[in-house]
């Protein structure tokens, strides 16, 4: 099957712009500014049953549809921040197929009524942002951009924004403070983006892959698209799968498509002849699914998509599959897990702030097997204290893996202090 | 009147305004929801989590749009999976909030000991000690033990200078971020920040020279742990070793109500001392702020080494003296005083001059009074009240520096959407915050303010303003030239709507601007507990209370001087030779050498004053006088609001009160004045003045509940600011208009080599009640300097930070060159009171000074 | 000279990027950091004028982002991603024998001043570990399918590379 997404794979050269343009670049976005109604084109996204790619699967079109009509300027706001371990989807994206990428955001931006379009890369992604700026002028020396396109009323422009390292950015209030010229902290909510968002505004954010995902319903419609997928996750989507598997990659790949499939088809099982112990489905976010002999049939015949992953007591998340092999153990993983919330907590809320910095300790202490079995209890117990309190999901987030390790691994936790 | 919203609190109902919390809904039935980032002064940020509940919101069917019912009838409620915070919740009808479950203290239990792992808990040494919100929290619900291992504690720099008045202790801060929202969003100095990140996160200034603010002593108070400590209070004292006494600030003309800590010790002889000087709300005056002029500088000058003190048999002989150079001078006698005086002092000073057929002059370079007794705010007036369709003038002041308070109220104002348009002829911070900024050169200010009204916007602005509020100060002007801003801000009110409104003439009230009262509530203003107008027959017709003219003094009690008559000499040297001269409260030798001269032309003088000034040194007879800080009275803030303070710390041996004193020389001259008791002489004031009638001790300190509850005594819910117990003052009776005058002052045109150097006022000079305050001595040193536009700095062959001279008058003084890019290249800006005297405008060549 | 003289047509163009002035202060920081490798406080400062904020406003998104340094260190910043799934592929050995390599320590610079190794966060580079960013100024390039063998060809690339420039 041809790639959606990743068409790069099937023609190399489609960052080039006649490339793209001979392979059918930009006809979506002319037949939506000039044939449809920027609400046909919400309809449209909405019966096509698009869910959010940047992690909570939100339905796009009904996302769209909260904006008021009466308040503008609407913005969008592309979110390519992509900084859940784990996850490398949307930097293959705009690397190596950035047109589709681009006409994405410039769709969403007509289907709200937005002129102007911002595209938050994470600043690691430097070399990204300056080809996107390249492929941003392109588009506007070809019409694709700018005023008047393709001879109508409409104006869409684009602009890039880097990030400077930080996690919390890629959520999605933090990354609106953050193209303000803030400290890339959450916001309270509500009121949410789509009312009061970037610089007060009605505001859609939406992430990489999502957007790419515009062209192609725009041109095979809502029933082309869910040719793909579930009937409640429809389409395809980009599995980015990293750790102990032979072959690491991302993979795009139907929704629903099974645990086996994409680690033993696609990704070469796991290497060097060990076990597979444990699949972190949604990066450092996951709750650690554990893949026992017992249940080993059961976990790789569960189809990925974003009611059944939940199953077998996880969440698909962004798809960023980490898999752990028999030689590492929880406690270790939840160590370098913590690591990470730690460093990335904003500090604006306490139990956040912390309780990342108490976990950090404790992990530490237990990883470094230093610690009584009374610390693992206090751990599991300060995970629970934290999760359900916080002001964004960050701190939600890094109790996941944690309660999880501890609940399933127990043995990973007895190496303990007599 | 908002809307008004039922719902219940732990079973118990309230009703409060739609658009009001949760957590201040609760304060107000006295459930103490525990909060640390919310602050009632500012938006919730909801950060801390402190502040977690449960919330049941009545659960309404989707198809029907009804409620839906439990089998009791009575409405189902439907709760989130999370504990919601209190602080970011707005009330709703039905909505049934429960602060006591086990879920909810569990929560709250929760996030207090997440915070103890990084909080030293250092209560026994802490400053806050005693006054802690966290230190309460604490010993009510944390474990006994920790569960944290402690030498994983989080480990920071304590005692970081933060600037010369402000420390902060790394340690102690839980990263509410109150203080940097207060600077950011309250006073608008966004001086403090956050660096770093998660738990690295740190409070921060990259300011020069540090903590840079003139409102940074109020961080303090609103923090709600020991992280920031005033470098006058750290390690003074503990909170509860405290007494408390109400006062008024004497700083400046806003009157904010402040509280001083008492203790006693030691080394005062076992007698009680001042610890420091906190703000007592008043939401009209200073809500709960102060500005760090009056926080730093407020009661130290009572405490000067240069405080005069008698003998009881001293002061005796003092009085003995006085008395008998009056005897001899009688109506040959001219008395002088300032606005330092309280209105009792004043009062009972008339009363002698009168009986002596003496003249008595107000000592001030400030003139126009006479308009602001006429044209003044009235009952009710609170500029926490102004908003859309306000408008507010600010002409020839520098407000930050003059009236903080003011300035940060306006500023407010402004971001509610009052129109606020700032003419002055140079920059001030206001600027930023104003929708019209109107510049001016120096000398143009009665023809700015006359062309106003034909502006487009601001015409408009001022033609349709819903209240028209003027503030009228001295930038650059002395007596001569105020009084003409004066009248031609006072004859704005001619053009404005408000006026056209005026009702039949009313005995006491001013004739114009008023309006008919309409019944039509004006929101917060008739909620005013003191609303007096409404209530006296006479006055059936009151103006927007609102709208009026306002004088930037620079004494606390220059309003009520000018409502009993006080009036500044045209000339006052001339006035002074061959009389006898009693001057209280007041040094114009020391302003001013040529009163100086002018005072030793004078027959006799006798000088009564708290300190030893130039003035004390060259008279006949001294009289010492206590403090305000050790005695009773009231003062009439700019604003027309008669204020208490009460004595904090006892009365200095061999002083004695003004009105004490000057009821005693009168006793010997045979006049009988009232003495004894400040009360007593408000008792008659308010008979005589018409403009005092309905004062009394007992209106005046009539406390009224104020929101938002700041709840000092209980959870420190909003900062260690106190609770008003003593009462909100009463604003006066306006009097009748004023005689226009003329108006045309020369301005004066500097010749060749000459320059225009015009007298500005600086918060922290060398000025008697500043000067003593060490603690602001580096400030004051920055405040000396003469600014000029860069490009006469350039021409002088100086450049910024250079020792300039300024020749006047034949006389040398030395400044350091500051540059100021918004006036015209012929002006210096001479500090007042900083050592050059300069009281108007004047001629002055200029060079660079030689290096010494 | 200041970041304003030196850059001016791409201050410009930052500024047209957005609505509001203060948007301005993340791309004006790199231009800092461009320019001498660190951001300064006399640059924080001047971008709080060019932005018409207080300095310390500036300071504290310094302070908040990890591609923000307010210290100088090697021309080189050698960012290795030690995350979690990097570590599952051997990210943890690969620092600690590029670092005894360098003759460093996990923070260090080499003696010549060109590499400062720090460990990271994840980078989005999980399927191509062991890897790692070289952060120069403001610019950025990603090495993945490393090994320590060819970070040392790199780190010699790059110190001949700055010989030529600085002769
Ligand atoms: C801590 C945190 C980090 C996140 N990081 C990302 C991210 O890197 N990329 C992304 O697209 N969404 C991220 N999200 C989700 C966004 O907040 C938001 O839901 C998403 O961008 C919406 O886009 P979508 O509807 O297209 O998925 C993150 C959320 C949180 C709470
Ligand atoms: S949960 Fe963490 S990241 Fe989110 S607001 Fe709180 S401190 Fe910041
Ligand atoms: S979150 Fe409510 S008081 Fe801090």
């Amino acid at each position: 099957m041809p790639h959606i997404l990743l068409r790069h794979r099937d023609i190399p050269d489609i960052k080039n712009i006649e490339v793209y343009k001979q392979n059918g670049g930009f006809e979506s976005l002319k037949k939506a500014v000039t044939t449809l109604q920027p609400k046909q084109v919400v309809e449209e996204v909405k019966a096509s049953g698009l869910r959010g790619r940047g992690g909570a699967g939100f339905p796009t079109g009904v996302k769209w549809s909260f904006l008021p009509d009466n308040l503008w300027p609407h913005y969008v706001v592309c979110n390519a921040d992509e900084s859940e371990p784990g996850t490398f989807k949307d930097r293959e994206i705009m690397t190596y197929n950035p047109y589709q990428f681009l006409e994405g955001v410039a769709i969403a931006c007509y289907a709200v009524g937005a002129t102007e379009g911002y595209i938050y890369l994470r600043g690691e992604f430097y070399p990204i942002a300056e080809q996107l700026d390249a492929c941003l002028a392109e588009m506007e020396k070809q019409g694709y951009l700018g005023d008047k396109l393709f001879g109508t009323e409409t104006s869409i422009r684009l602009k890039t924004h880097l990030g400077a390292g930080a996690y919390i950015c890629g959520e999605e209030t933090a990354l609106l403070e953050s193209i303000e010229g803030k400290r890339g902290q959450p916001r309270l909510r509500p009121p949410f983006p789509a009312v009061v968002g970037l610089y007060g505004k009605p505001t859609v954010i939406n992430n990489v892959e999502t957007l790419t995902n515009l062209p192609y319903i725009i041109e095979h419609g809502a029933a082309g698209f869910r040719q793909n997928g579930t009937e409640k996750s429809p389409g395809v989507k980009i599995f980015s799968l990293s750790g102990n598997v032979a072959n690491p990659g991302n993979y795009e790949l139907p929704l629903g498509t099974t645990f086996r499939e994409l680690i033993f088809t696609h990704g070469g099982g796991i290497p060097n002849g060990r076990k597979l112990r444990a699949i972190m489905p949604a990066g450092a976010s996951s709750s650690i699914i554990r893949v026992d002999d017992a249940v080993f049939d059961k976990v790789m015949d569960t189809p990925m998509d974003y009611e059944n992953v939940q199953s077998v007591g996880s969440m698909l998340g962004s798809a960023s599959v980490i898999l752990i092999d028999d030689t590492h153990t929880m406690d270790w993983v939840i160590n370098k897990t913590i690591h990470f919330f730690k460093h990335e907590s904003c500090g604006k809320c306490t139990p956040c702030r912390d309780g990342n910095y108490w976990m950090l300790h404790l992990t530490e202490r237990i990883h470094a097997g230093q610690a009584s079995a009374q610390d693992v209890k206090l751990l599991d117990s300060v995970a629970a204290q934290v999760y359900g309190k916080c002001l964004c999901a960050l701190g939600d987030f890094s109790t996941m893996a944690v309660r999880t390790a501890i609940e399933r691994f127990p043995e990973d936790f007895e190496k303990v202090k007599a | 009147m908002a809307k008004l919203i039922n719902l219940t609190i732990n079973g118990t109902p309230v009703t409060v305004p739609a658009g009001t919390l949760v957590v201040d809904a609760a304060k107000k039935i006295g459930i103490d929801i525990p909060v640390f980032c919310y602050h009632p002064k500012m938006e919730p940020v909801g950060m801390c989590r402190q502040c977690l509940v449960e919330i049941g919101r009545p659960m309404v069917d989707r198809a029907t749009g009804q409620p839906v019912l439990n089998e009791d009838g009575s409405p189902k409620l439907q709760f989130m999976p999370k504990l919601e915070t209190a602080c970011t919740n707005p009330v709703s009808e039905g909505m049934a909030v429960f602060t006591e479950t086990a879920k909810a203290k569990s929560g709250q239990k929760e996030i207090l000991e997440l915070l103890l792992t990084s909080h030293p808990l250092d209560c026994p040494v802490c400053d806050k000690g005693g006054e802690c919100p966290l230190q309460n929290l604490t010993m009510e619900h944390a474990a006994d033990e920790s569960r944290f291992i402690f030498d994983e504690k989080h480990r920071a720099e304590k005692h970081v200078p933060l600037g010369d008045l402000i420390f902060l202790d790394r340690e102690r801060c839980i990263q509410c971020a109150r203080c940097i929202r207060f600077q950011d969003i309250i006073a608008g100095e966004p001086v403090l920040g956050f660096y770093q990140r998660g738990r690295n996160t740190d409070i921060v200034t990259y300011g020069e020279p540090g903590f840079d603010s003139i409102f940074s002593g109020n961080t303090s108070d609103i923090c709600p742990v020991g992280a920031l400590t005033t470098a006058d209070f750290r390690f003074g004292a503990r909170p509860w070793e405290l007494k408390q006494a109400a006062s008024v600030c004497s700083q400046c003309p806003v009157g904010c109500n402040v509280t001083f800590n008492v203790r006693r010790e030691a080394k005062a002889g076992g007698g009680y001392v001042i610890k420091r000087v906190m703000p007592r709300q008043n939401e009209q005056v200073n809500e709960i702020w102060m500005c760090d002029k009056g926080r730093f500088a407020g009661y130290q000058y009572t405490e000067a080494e240069s405080r005069l003190m008698a003998t009881p048999a001293g002061l005796d002989a003092a009085v003995g003296q006085a008395v008998a150079k009056l005897v001899e001078s009688q109506s040959e006698t001219v008395f002088l005083a300032s606005g330092r005086l309280a209105n009792e002092d004043l009062f009972t000073l008339k009363q002698l001059a009168a009986a002596l057929h003496a003249k008595t002059y107000l000592y001030t370079q400030h003139g126009g009074g006479e308009f602001t007794t006429a044209y003044g705010l009235t009952s009710g007036a609170d500029l926490g009240a102004l908003g859309k369709g306000d408008t507010v003038l600010v002409a020839a002041s520098d407000l930050y520096n003059e009236a903080p308070l003011w300035h940060l109220r306006l500023k407010a104002a402004a971001q509610r959407g009052a129109t606020l348009i700032v003419a002055a002829a140079r920059a001030t911070k206001l600027d930023e915050f104003a929708s019209f900024v109107v510049r001016y050169a120096y000398g143009d200010e009665v023809a700015t303010i006359q062309a106003l009204p034909a502006k487009d916007k601001i015409g408009e602005a001022i033609k349709n303003a819903n209240n028209l509020m003027i503030f009228y100060g001295s930038d650059g002007l002395g007596l001569a030239g105020t009084t003409a801003l004066a009248q031609s801000c006072a004859e704005l009110f001619s053009i404005s709507p408000v006026s056209q409104l005026t009702g039949s003439p009313v005995s006491q009230s001013a004739s114009f601007p008023v309006e008919q009262l309409t019944g039509k509530p004006e929101d917060r203003t008739t909620e005013q507990p003191e609303d007096r107008t409404t209530e006296q027959p006479e006055n059936r017709t009151t103006r927007k209370s609102n709208t009026g003219l306002i004088g930037v003094w620079s004494t606390p009690n220059q309003q009520g001087a000018l409502e009993m008559g006080f009036r500044p000499a045209e000339n006052l040297a001339a006035e002074l030779a061959g009389k006898t001269v009693y001057v209280i409260a007041a040094d114009p030798a020391g302003d001013d050498p040529a009163l100086a001269e002018a005072l030793k032309a004078a027959k006799t003088v006798i000088a009564q004053d708290i300190l030893t000034t130039k003035t004390v040194k060259l008279a006949d007879v001294v009289l010492p006088a206590a403090a305000f800080t050790e005695r009773e009275g009231t003062y009439t803030n700019g604003e027309r609001r008669v204020q208490r303070f009460y004595p904090a710390v006892p009365t200095r041996p061999g002083t004695k009160a003004d009105f004490a004193l000057l009821a005693e020389v009168a006793k010997g001259c045979g006049i009988a004045l009232e003495g004894r008791s400040p009360l007593l002489v408000m008792n008659r004031l308010s008979t005589a003045e018409p403009a005092f009638s309905g004062v009394s001790y007992e209106t005046l300190s009539q406390p009224a509940e104020q929101w938002p509850l700041i709840g000092r005594s209980d959870l420190y819910y909003g900062g260690t600011s106190y609770e008003n117990k003593l009462g909100l003052g009463v604003t006066l009776a306006l009097q009748p208009k004023a005689d226009r005058q003329s108006s045309t002052v020369s301005g004066l045109r500097p010749k060749e080599n000459e320059f225009l150097a015009v007298p500005v006022t600086k918060l922290y000079d060398l000025g008697a009640t500043v000067a003593p305050a060490k603690l602001l001595s580096a400030h004051i040193e920055r405040s000396a300097v003469a600014a000029l536009h860069p490009v006469t700095v350039e021409k002088l062959g100086l450049g910024a930070g250079d020792q300039l001279s300024v020749e006047i008058n034949g006389a040398q003084f030395t400044f350091r060159a500051a540059l100021d890019a918004s006036i015209s290249t012929g002006v210096v800006l001479i500090p007042r009171s900083m050592g050059l005297a300069i009281s108007a405008p004047a001629l002055v060549k200029l060079h660079a000074a030689e290096k010494a | 000279m200041s970041i304003a003289e030196k850059y001016t047509d791409e201050i410009q163009a930052i500024f047209a990027k957005y609505p509001v002035k203060r948007s301005a202060v993340m791309p004006l920081l790199y231009l800092a950091q461009r320019a001498e490798g660190y951001i300064t406080k006399g640059a924080m400062a001047e971008i709080a004028d060019l932005l018409e904020l207080d300095v310390t406003e500036v300071a504290a998104i310094v302070g908040f982002y990890s591609m923000y340094h307010d210290e100088a260190a090697g021309k080189y910043r050698m960012q290795v991603c030690t995350d979690l799934s990097c570590a599952l592929r051997g990210a943890d050995a690969f620092l600690e024998n590029l670092c005894q390599n360098l003759g460093v320590k996990v923070g260090e610079t080499t003696p010549d001043g060109l590499v400062t190794v720090e460990a990271v966060m994840c980078l989005a580079g999980c399927d191509k570990a062991p890897m790692f960013q070289l952060q120069q100024g403001d610019q950025v390039s990603y090495h993945e399918n490393m090994t320590v063998d060819k970070t040392m060809e790199l780190v010699e690339a790059l110190r001949k590379s700055s010989k030529q420039v600085d002769e």
